[in-house]
């Protein structure tokens, strides 16, 4: 739930900042860079990784390798962050990532975790009844398609690389990017082509 | 089995009963201000030394049922950074007065 | 890192309940405990989370990602040919 924070939290928040910064723990200017930083971080990375996968098969083995070197190599600081592992969807197979023990979650590749990733339901539910989640989230899943619930447990944190549309042959990286959610690349949609 | 012979942690929700029936909301607003400060003091503190994301963890895992579900995902987070720095004597109780 | 299990080996997660006897910290969520699992990959070695959490000297454990068959853990609500895949610490697995 996105409830604002309550004033008393705001108060409590800033006697901590002031107290860091009276010692020389931290300074504005390394808070104001590092909220810069994360605020740069996007999914439009992710989806841009997808769509190249999508189109070049090498790219794409490179990516399912190792999924931490194909972040860099998309421009994306991954010193210092957990490694990032990318799991390939088929027509048989999809992945949906969760975090039920806190909110895990590819930051690097894809921002700031939506509020809803790191919701009680959400944690609770999608490793129980997933097809359930996925339903209500209106991309239900064939009976005969494996549903992977991938929970983000420890030091990686995961993406998916979901399978490509029928209906998009011929496509540009670009057109083919833009169909790639934040949704898509957590699994909890599946890649649609515009009505 | 763990729902009966077992009760987990209170951060450890994966399958519980308690929100089997609560729809995810789709809320797809960004962090607040708030939030995006508290976020970025985690990470500073981290980058420099001061605590690790595991430590993080464990104060949000100590904080007593009531308060856990009250307090918003951000809170719990200033919750834990606060205690490990009072724990850690980077700043001291008075300070933070 | 010398791995003692690999991709296909059958393993039990410990049915160990740490936090019923003190402050801890753990990666391994309560469903999975005493489940028996396969394998999948080897994710890597990293340092103990159970003694970074604590700021404790912590030595560096194999990481694997293990499947489970989804509807053998959650019955009521699981589905065929449903999957979970979750990284796990090898001190917490042992051979099934």
């Amino acid at each position: 739930m996105s409830n604002p924070a309550r004033a008393e939290s705001i108060a409590q928040l800033e006697r901590l900042v002031a107290a860091l910064l009276a010692k020389g723990v931290v300074s504005e200017a390394e808070l104001a860079a590092q909220q810069a930083s994360t605020d740069r971080a996007s999914p439009e990375t992710g989806a841009r990784m997808v769509a190249r996968a999508w189109l070049d098969p090498e790219w794409r083995a490179m990516m399912l390798k190792n999924g931490t070197a194909a972040a860099e190599a998309m421009g994306v600081s991954m010193a210092g962050a957990p490694p990032l592992g990318v799991l390939e969807d088929t027509a048989k197979r999809h992945h949906v990532i969760v975090c039920t023990l806190c909110s895990c979650y590819p930051r690097a590749v894809l921002g700031y975790p939506p509020h809803w990733y790191k919701s009680f339901s959400y944690r609770s539910r999608v490793v129980r009844e997933p097809r359930a989640v996925m339903a209500e989230w209106g991309s239900p899943v064939a009976d005969d398609v494996e549903l992977r619930v991938v929970d983000s447990t420890a030091d990686y944190r995961w993406m998916v690389l979901p399978l490509r549309p029928a209906g998009t042959e011929g496509w540009t990286e670009d057109q083919l990017a833009a169909l790639v959610t934040r949704d898509v690349l957590v699994g909890v949609a599946l890649p649609k082509l515009p009505a | 089995m763990s729902d009966t012979d077992h009760t987990p942690a209170i951060h450890d929700i994966g399958g519980i009963q308690r929100f089997h029936c609560t729809p995810v909301e789709h809320d797809e607003e960004p962090p607040d201000a708030f939030g995006k400060r508290v976020d970025a003091l985690r990470q500073t503190l981290a980058r420099k030394g001061y605590m690790t994301v595991d430590e993080l963890r464990r104060g949000i895992e100590s904080i007593p049922e009531a308060e856990y579900f009250a307090l918003t995902y951000y809170e719990r987070w200033l919750r834990s950074i606060e205690l490990l720095m009072l724990e850690k004597g980077v700043v001291s109780r008075e300070e933070l007065k | 890192m010398n791995p003692r299990f690999s991709p296909g080996s059958r393993v039990l997660v410990k049915n160990d309940w740490p936090e019923e006897r003190g402050p801890c910290h753990i990666r391994t969520p309560h469903y999975l405990r005493g489940r028996a699992g396969e394998v999948e990959r080897v994710l890597g070695a990293f340092r103990n989370p159970e003694d970074l959490a604590f700021a404790r000297p912590a030595e560096t454990r194999v990481l694997y990602h293990v499947m489970f068959d989804q509807p053998g853990i959650f019955p009521a609500d699981g589905k065929q040919p449903d999957k979970l895949l979750v990284e796990i610490f090898e001190h917490w697995l042992e051979a099934a």
